[in-house]
This record gives structure tokens, sequence and C-alpha cells, in this order.
């Protein structure tokens, strides 16, 4: 693989360039959302076993997502969209049903007020993954699963 | 949790974090300086995990919960090694824009855990 200081205009892979930035923020807010619904759990699942269950599920999506960013094939070309989708579709569903009936949500998920407690960045970040994505298909004939 | 180190860690980190985003984004790779910020943040961490086990014997108890605190003390301690490895395999710009990120993450949970600890009553 060929590194440049420049950015290519054809990279040769998707692991190459500003992707591995977009991985590396994968996988802080992977680890944010795992850390989170370690302690949730830990501490009161009994409390709101739907808010952390949904923490926990989130969670392993943004692992997945992280790994399938860096993976290189057709295969984990469709889990990264997959995985990526579920979390747009998650902080926009979450995100609402926490402004529209707070009650449902009282205790806090990554997701709650689409993400405000992580600045955001899960409702930037799956369109940005998605962003990348697009720009860079893996065509089954070029993938080496 | 020492408050006054607290503040000096958030005063290096930021900094640290803001000049290895801007000279990723500049083009420069990993250098002496922005792998050493990236190791200064990492030190300091060390050290507050160290004061963190210690004040409580001398009365300086977290008034937040410990489990909470000490989650985000681990993620944070393990960022800066994994950063930093990625900064020796992969030469790039990005890898210090990376070296930048994560030591923004850190003062960031840096804040969350001086809030655990000083803030947030039980």
């Amino acid at each position: 693989m060929i590194k440049s200081q420049t950015d290519v205009p054809v990279p040769s892979s998707r692991v190459s360039g500003i992707g591995r930035l977009l991985i590396a923020i994968y996988g802080v807010l992977a680890l944010a959302a795992t850390g989170r619904s370690f302690v949730q759990i830990v501490r009161a699942f009994d409390d709101a076993p739907l808010a952390y269950a949904l923490s926990a599920l989130a969670a392993v999506v943004y692992i997945v997502a992280t790994v399938a960013l860096i993976q290189r094939s057709a295969l984990w070309y469709r889990i990264a969209w997959i995985t990526i989708s579920f979390e747009l579709a998650g902080v926009l569903v979450v995100g609402t049903l926490s402004l529209v009936d707070p009650a449902l949500f009282q205790h806090a998920t990554v997701w709650s007020i689409y993400g405000s407690g992580y600045v955001f960045i899960p409702l930037v970040l799956p369109l940005l993954g998605m962003w990348w994505l697009l720009r860079h298909p893996v065509a089954p004939a070029q993938s080496r699963a | 949790m020492i408050e006054w180190f607290t503040w000096l860690q958030l005063a290096i980190a930021v900094p640290g974090g803001l000049l290895c985003v801007i000279l990723g984004l500049v083009g420069r790779k990993p250098t002496d300086l922005t792998m050493g910020a990236t190791a200064l943040v990492e030190l300091m961490l060390i050290v507050q995990l160290a004061a963190a086990i210690a004040a409580p014997l001398a009365g300086n108890d977290a008034t937040g919960s410990l489990l909470e605190f000490y989650t985000y003390l681990i993620s944070a301690i393990l960022l800066p090694v994994a950063a930093g490895f990625w900064a020796l395999v992969e030469r790039s710009r990005w890898s210090t824009v990376i070296l930048g990120v994560t030591c923004l993450s850190v003062a960031v949970m840096l804040y969350r855990m001086s809030q655990i600890w000083n803030v947030q009553g039980s």
C-alpha cells in the first residue's frame, strides 16, 4: 500500500487517509458507549432495563461498526452499512422519543436527545461514515473476502 | 482525585490536543513533540490513578459513583496508549490528528471525572 503525505484522489483502501480518523473516532465512541453501559448495567440494571439494554446494544453496534470500517471486504462493507444505518436510525428514533416522551427514557443512553451527552457526535458520525462508505465502495470482485 | 492536579491535566491535554490536531491537519507526521504531549497526558493519568486510590485514605472521598469514575479513568488510560501505538505503526499525518483527538477525548473524560468526584452528590 502506498502511503502519501497528500490526499490521493483515488485511495487504494478504505482504511487510508482521513478514514483512519473516522475509525479512531468510532473506536473512542465505542469505548465510551461500552463504558457507560457497563456502569449502568453493573450499578442498577433493574432501574431502566429498556434504556440500559439499549445502551449495551448501542455499544456492541459501535464496536462492530469500528471493526467493519477497518476490515476491507465485501462482507464487512455490507456490515459497515448495516451497523452505521442502525446507528443513524437509533439516534433519530431514540432522540425523537426522548424528546416526545421523556418518561420512556428517563435514564440517559448514548442516543438520548440526539446524543447531546456526547456533543452530538452520535448524530454526526453515522452521516460521515455513510459519506465515507459511499466514496470508498468495495466491489465484490476486488474484495479479498 | 486532586482538584488542582486535574486542572493542570486539562491545561496540558486541551492545548496539547489542539496542537496535535492542527499539526496533523497541516500534514505533519507524528513527532517527538506530538508523541511527547500524548505521553505526558498518559503519564499524568497514571499519576491521577495513584492519587485517586490514595485520596480516600487522606479523607478526600468521591462524592459520586466510584464505579463510574474508575470506568472513565481506565478508559482514559487506554486511549493514549492505543493512539501512541497507532502513531508508531502508521506514520502519517492522520496519526497526528488521532493523537490530538485522543488528548481532547481524555480532556472531556477528565472533566466528567472531576464532576463525579467533586460535584455529583450521591
